[in-house]
């Protein structure tokens, strides 16, 4: 393998991560104030079509991904009222999550299969670092969401760790009426988390679509929304090891099309099969991760997706 | 007269849940400088008004006072704003933080980032001024109970409280530890902080307070100070009636054993050594009392007995026959009935009715298996029998179990263990949460199970409750048995060294 091969296998793995990473760090903050979204995969879909839509239509990428976030926001606002005001099951939500945004996106993305957008997100190189040999071309000639997905895990760790707000958020994921006796809001606290989770997925789906491909096309997540929520198990829940996880997951994806390219032995084997290796990874992660942590905790937040009643006797 | 800006104040505070009045007209007054007590059975609204003054409940009518101000409280922040602060009854510390972290959790206001350096500094000099020592870097999970406790106080202490509640303070506690928690709350009233804590222990009250609240179904009944009243007439007016005097004790043979633990260990669900050695012999016809508190492996004790949790090593007899290695199902048809601690999880299924919960452990058996098939009548016969003899009140049988009071679900428990007449009958806190009316009537089918020859182990954290009962008692602590008394050797001061690690000087 030349470098310009390695160089290429690199600058894909970090596409392949970033949405990961982007969809993972949001509901890792969502899960740490106790509130399980499993409707990133729907969530990701409406993004990715909301931001083909509008960008296709007013020719303002920045626009595309400005309304792609501002949609699976007013999204993750339902999402919250139904599982913190109303006390809906998480699990249940979640899942009709996913259905509605697949749902929508198909619906409001009809008109826009196959259509290859003339404005996309362009790279931006940053000075000096660009020029680096192979990290250059890897990291520092990325598209703005890169460089946000990658500043977002330091901002995230801060705020988790090294603020009041970070740590209440923290504290309203393990044991909500702690947190509401010391006189903060659990309910806004969770609304806020949820709607960030559900904003940062949005986003990862705008950088598929106009981030990365340039189009639409139906269900063109591709499973990756439920990746990034087994990313945030493998990570137990701390931003640095998600980083970790994201780019591992990212490389398999890649791995995946490269083999296929290389030849080789892998030819003998279906592709399909080939498709499913980052499963598989995921599948195998959690069962190293469950069985490595049997007895002592895994770092679950110890309220996650149950519902906190304040004025309940007990 | 003490100075208005002196006092807290509740004037006429009332407060209902749905159609259940906990507060109806409940006026309280409060001073710097003194420890007051709140005292009532379960139920009679302590616990609501507490939660009242910290700001959680809001009152449906009445009005709040505090240091001469008219205040109205939309969330615990406002009470704490004003230097209120609350110990709940069950601790609100979040177990995978730090000390210092869930001290710096509650700081009612403050910029955007957790200056721990300096907070730390504070912590530590908070906890010198007040004989509070705890490590601000270590997780919460690692303090004992006590030490929590202290950490609760020690939060209120770093957040400004000049009124501190505390609720049920030494539910948790050992004897000595009550007696030093008392201790610091006197040195706080001394330094000019009001005290207010709730109870039902009578004599805690007349040791620690200076003024007393007798609350009863949700009303003020009296409003004294500690030096003018006496046991008896605080224990009157709680109930509402005359206490019962004291459960004369009949002297009845020990007869053979029917349960015997030879060195049983055990592990915990943290993989840690719950049971350690333990070793155990009760016999027939007496009640057995195991003390200890929380923690020293009493749930694992009876969860390895009822044959739910493996024992490491060690045997346990059954009337003489090892029954180690046995599943639950073969120890309970031979005799071994279990009362679990857990009534609303482990006990009985809460969605479902009194007959289906009354066949719960036996519906494999004779008589409510008939030709292969349930026989539903069976269990509302027998539902009908133990509602009748047990004297449960009850919206009608086939409602769920759920919505009976505690006292209800107990004696319902009771009535499917001991109705298959045991040899032995396990319970574990069988009056935790009940009022005293329940609480006795409990008592009497314990006693009256023990009279009729069968062996009863009671495993309780209520001293009294085992005091009172016991014809054996013997202290649990570190997964072992440490010392035995018998009753006509009860030494209240001995057995509370001995539940705090102390080596037991009257053991027997």
């Amino acid at each position: 393998m030349n470098e310009a091969m390695l160089i290429g296998l690199l600058a894909a793995t970090v596409s392949a991560a970033t949405p990961l990473l982007l969809a993972g760090l949001g509901e890792l903050v969502a899960e740490r104030s106790g509130v399980l979204n499993l409707g990133l995969e729907g969530l990701m879909l409406t993004g990715a079509m909301t931001a083909v839509v509008v960008t296709a239509s007013t020719g303002s990428v920045l626009g595309g991904i400005a309304a792609a976030v501002a949609v699976t926001m007013a999204m993750g606002a339902a999402f919250a009222f139904l599982t913190v005001t109303i006390r809906a099951d998480h699990i249940v939500t979640g899942l009709a999550i996913v259905l509605v945004g697949d749902g929508l996106s198909q619906f409001f993305g009809k008109a826009f299969v196959g259509v290859n957008l003339q404005d996309r997100l362009a790279p931006l190189a940053i000075p000096v670092l660009r020029d680096l040999p192979v990290l250059g071309p890897v990291l520092f000639r990325q598209n703005v969401l890169v460089y946000f997905s990658l500043l977002a895990v330091p901002l995230v760790w801060l705020f988790l760790y090294r603020t009041r707000p970070g740590l209440a958020l923290r504290a309203a994921g393990e044991r909500p009426s702690a947190v509401d006796v010391a006189g903060w809001n659990v309910v806004r606290i969770r609304y806020l988390a949820v709607i960030f989770g559900a904003g940062m997925a949005g986003l990862a789906g705008a950088f598929l679509s106009v981030g990365y491909l340039g189009s639409w096309a139906n269900g063109m997540t591709a499973g990756q929304g439920w990746i990034a929520l087994a990313l945030v198990i493998f990570a137990a829940w701390h931003p640095v090891r998600l980083l970790f996880g994201a780019y591992l997951f990212g490389f398999a994806y890649i791995m995946v099309f490269q083999a296929q390219v290389l030849g080789g032995v892998f030819q003998l084997v279906s592709v399909y099969l080939m498709q499913m290796a980052p499963y598989l990874l995921a599948l195998l992660v959690l069962m190293l991760i469950a069985a490595r942590s049997r007895g002592r905790g895994d770092g679950t937040p110890a309220a996650l997706a149950v519902p906190y009643v304040r004025e309940e006797r007990t | 007269m003490p100075a208005a800006r002196d006092e807290v104040q509740a004037l006429d505070i009332s407060k209902s849940f749905g159609s259940f009045v906990a507060n109806d007209g409940v006026s309280l007054r409060l001073r710097r400088g003194e420890i007051h007590a709140v005292l009532g059975e379960n139920g009679a609204g302590k616990t609501t008004l507490m939660n009242i003054l910290s700001g959680l409940y809001s009152p449906d009518a009445g009005d709040l006072t505090v240091w001469g101000e008219r205040v109205q409280f939309r969330s615990p922040r406002d009470a704490v704003l004003r230097g209120i602060g609350m110990v709940h009854q069950h601790f609100q510390l979040v177990e995978v933080l730090s000390a210092l972290d869930n001290v710096l959790l509650g700081v009612p206001a403050g910029g955007l980032r957790l200056r721990r350096g300096e907070a730390v500094a504070r912590l530590r000099a908070i906890g010198r001024a007040n004989g509070i020592d705890i490590d601000p870097d270590v997780p919460v999970w690692q303090l004992s109970i006590g030490q929590r406790q202290k950490l609760e106080i020690l939060k209120l202490l770093y957040h400004g409280a000049e009124l501190l509640l505390l609720d049920e303070p030494t539910s948790v506690l050992t004897p000595q530890e009550a007696d030093e928690l008392y201790r610091t709350l006197r040195g706080l009233a001394d330094g000019g902080k009001a005290v207010v804590f709730i109870t039902h222990k009578l004599h805690e009250v007349m040791a620690a307070a200076d003024r007393i609240t007798v609350l009863r179904r949700g009303r003020v009944v009296a409003a004294l100070p500690a030096s003018e009243t006496t046991l008896d007439e605080l224990g009157t007016l709680m109930v509402g009636s005359r206490p019962a005097a004291l459960r004369p004790r009949q002297a009845t043979a020990p007869g053979r054993s029917i349960l015997r633990a030879e060195g049983v260990a055990a592990a915990g669900d943290r993989g840690h050594a719950a049971l350690d050695g333990l070793d155990l012999d009760v016999r027939a016809g007496e009640i057995f009392g195991i003390i200890g508190v929380a923690g020293n492996g009493q749930p694992e004790l009876a969860e390895v007995l009822a044959g739910l949790r493996r024992a490491s090593r060690g045997r346990i007899l059954l009337d003489g026959t090892d029954i180690s290695r046995w599943s639950p199902l073969r120890r309970m048809r031979a005799g071994l009935r279990f009362v679990p601690e857990d009534r609303m999880g482990m006990g009985m299924v809460m969605p479902l009715d009194i007959p289906d919960n009354m066949m719960l452990r036996d519906f494999r058996d004779p008589p409510f298996v008939r030709r292969g098939l349930i026989d539903h009548g069976a269990a509302r016969r027998r539902a009908e029998e133990a509602v009748a003899q047990y004297g449960v009140s009850h919206g009608g049988l086939g409602r769920p179990v759920r919505l009976l009071s505690g006292g209800n679900q107990q004696k319902l428990l009771l009535a499917r263990e001991i109705w298959t007449d045991p040899k032995l009958l396990l319970v574990s806190q069988p009056t935790r949460g009940l009022d005293v009316a329940a609480a006795r009537a409990v008592h009497d089918r314990l006693v009256a199970l023990r009279d009729g020859g069968s062996a009863v182990l009671l495993v309780s954290e209520d001293l009294d409750e085992v005091l009172q009962l016991a014809d054996r008692a013997a202290v649990m602590y570190g997964g072992r048995i440490t010392g035995i008394w018998p009753a006509a050797r009860f030494d209240r001061d001995g057995i509370g060294a001995a539940m705090g690690g102390g080596i037991p000087r009257a053991a027997a």
